[in-house]
């Protein structure tokens, strides 16, 4: 999955068609986006300034643009530690994600195709099963508590579970192929000829890593941290499985409020600061990166 | 000594990769082993060994109803979203056209939106029409955050396509739609089928938007969510296990098979 397309290549390939053939390709995958995406933001946006009429379940549009502010003061906390677990968990990702790209893209041989199909993998198995046996693994009875235990890392009344340490630690296992797929595919697009180049320049091999295979690579770093980092800031699966009441997330608060609370006001109000804070981050994220070539 | 010191740095990249993947197995490892345990009604800690319920993964009551559902809609949605994210594909790769950065936008922007806010604007307006959510309100919402997927993928092939290709088979008196048909779309078939199985995944394991958009249907993440506040049956572990077994064999095959015929050409 290269989420980057190859800068050269689009450029002389591209017909000139004057005529409706690309719009009808276009037409039906749009309408389906235009339907089932733009519409209903719309009517997230319309329900996010209604307020209840007493019955549950009723809103009226009253225009009450304080939803907005009101639902953000009461989850600011969760807000926050939104953001600062997406972030943790994508640095963690990209800790582990970048030493492995390189190796599947220079080192593997004839197994890289083994390899990558092996990064994906793990999709195959439920992602809420995998959650589940990080809970047994991080528990009491599992074998890192017991190890840690052991090594006196951790006092025996330390628990890992129920903890921040283990929503972050989930999340980002959780979005780490979505971390190491991109890298992969910017690696594996630089031309070994500049590398070869720059060993003749008298680089040595860390200086060849800084200064070529690193910048060249960008892209997907860009890519992976925004695929790693967005679902991040909005799940809510981890923090219920692995953290405590004092580790809810933004997504924990929206979900109750539709599910439990049936306030769909504020809720949609709240998702919309989220993706709003989101996107405005992005944006900067990827001016400030550099790169337009995102889709 | 020092060969060993020369080795272990030579090769620290190939080993923090193994870690890497020791990482990314342990918790499926984990999924397997206690697919073998012989727990009852919760499978948190280890009771012993036993076959059962390998030999009979639908033993839990409404898994494997969950199972079928989620099947059905990962189909389904695979098939509509990969066609129509082809399609696009080939729009953005192939044509110049007005409104390409504004389709470029719409195909970024569901991929840049979190998971619960898509299944609560979905959900919001299926509301506001009062249309029921059911099989038919996940399997759109499925197709609509699966078309961007199969469109960035499919883009990417058609990119790396090597345009003298098409070139030659025009030299040689073929017409476009020839051209097409016998060089064009077997060289980005691969691609398709990548998405189609990147589909297909993201599909069959999505939670968040399927909580929002498919109402009282059950898909297997959803039994497995349900069930996790009352202790899971190892039958989910066998579930998951099997899938992992099946898909990784797949595409082994496909791989192998692949590499087989293109020695053959070459």
């Amino acid at each position: 999955m290269a989420v980057i397309s190859r800068p050269s290549g689009k450029v002389f390939a591209l017909k000139d068609n004057k005529s409706l053939f690309p719009y009808l390709l276009l037409a039906p995958g749009l309408l389906w986006l235009f339907m089932f995406f733009i519409l209903p933001i719309a009517n997230l946006a319309q329900m996010s300034t209604k307020t209840n009429s007493g019955e549950t379940g009723q809103f009226e549009q009253t225009y009450r643009f304080a939803n907005f502010f009101d639902s953000f003061m009461d989850a600011s906390g969760q807000f926050a530690r939104s953001f600062l677990y997406a972030t943790l968990a994508t640095l963690i990702a990209l800790a582990i994600a970048y030493p492995l790209a390189y190796a599947i893209a220079f080192k593997s041989g004839k197994w890289k195709n083994v390899l990558l199909v092996l990064v994906i993998a793990p999709f195959f198995v439920s992602f809420l099963l995998r959650t589940i046996a990080w809970k047994q693994i991080l528990g009491e009875e599992g074998p890192v508590t017991a190890i840690l235990r052991t090594l006196h890392i951790i006092s025996p009344q330390t628990t890992l579970t129920s903890s921040a340490f283990a929503v972050v630690t989930g999340l980002a296992y959780n979005f780490l192929p979505f971390m190491t797929l991109p890298i992969y595919a910017s690696l594996e697009r630089i031309d070994p000829r500049t590398l070869e180049a720059s060993g003749d320049l008298y680089a040595n091999g860390f200086t060849t890593f800084r200064k070529v295979t690193l910048p060249l690579s960008m892209p997907g770093v860009v890519a992976g941290t925004l695929l790693t980092f967005i679902p991040a800031a909005g799940d809510y699966i981890n923090a219920n499985i692995l953290g405590n009441p004092n580790t809810k997330m933004l997504g924990n608060v929206i979900e109750a409020r539709f599910f439990k609370i049936v306030d769909y006001p504020t809720a949609a109000a709240l998702s919309f600061t989220l993706m709003a804070a989101i996107l405005i981050l992005v944006t900067f994220y990827i001016r400030k990166a550099g790169t337009e070539e995102l889709v | 000594m020092k060969r060993l010191t020369r080795w272990f740095s030579k090769n620290l990249i190939r080993i923090y990769a193994g870690l890497a993947f020791i990482y990314l197995f342990i918790p499926v490892l984990y999924t397997f082993i206690y697919s073998f345990n012989d727990s009852g009604k919760t499978n948190l800690i280890w009771k012993g060994f036993t076959f059962e319920k390998w030999s009979n993964p639908c033993g839990a009551p409404d898994i494997c109803s969950a199972l079928g559902n989620s099947f059905l809609i990962g189909f389904t949605s695979t098939f509509v979203s990969t066609v129509l994210g082809t399609l696009i594909a080939f729009a953005l790769g192939r044509y110049k056209f007005r409104g390409r950065s504004t389709t470029n936008l719409l195909i970024f922007l569901p991929m840049a939106t979190p998971e619960i806010v898509l299944g609560a604007s979905l959900l919001t307006m299926f509301i506001n029409f009062g249309f029921n959510t059911s099989l038919l309100t996940a399997i759109i919402a499925h197709v609509m955050f699966c078309i961007s997927f199969v469109v960035v993928t499919v883009k990417a092939r058609i990119a790396s396509l090597d345009p003298r290709l098409e070139q030659a088979a025009m030299d040689l008196y073929a017409n476009e739609w020839q051209t097409f048909r016998r060089v064009t779309f077997p060289l980005v078939l691969p691609g398709v089928a990548a998405a189609a199985l990147l589909a297909f995944s993201l599909s069959f394991d999505d939670f968040i938007i399927t909580n929002f958009t498919a109402g009282t249907v059950n898909t297997f993440p959803k039994f497995v969510y349900v069930a996790a506040g009352r202790g899971i049956p190892a039958q989910a572990n066998v579930i998951g296990s099997a899938m992992f077994i099946i898909a990784v064999t797949v595409v082994i095959l496909g791989q192998v098979l692949g590499n087989k015929r293109k020695s053959k050409v070459s």
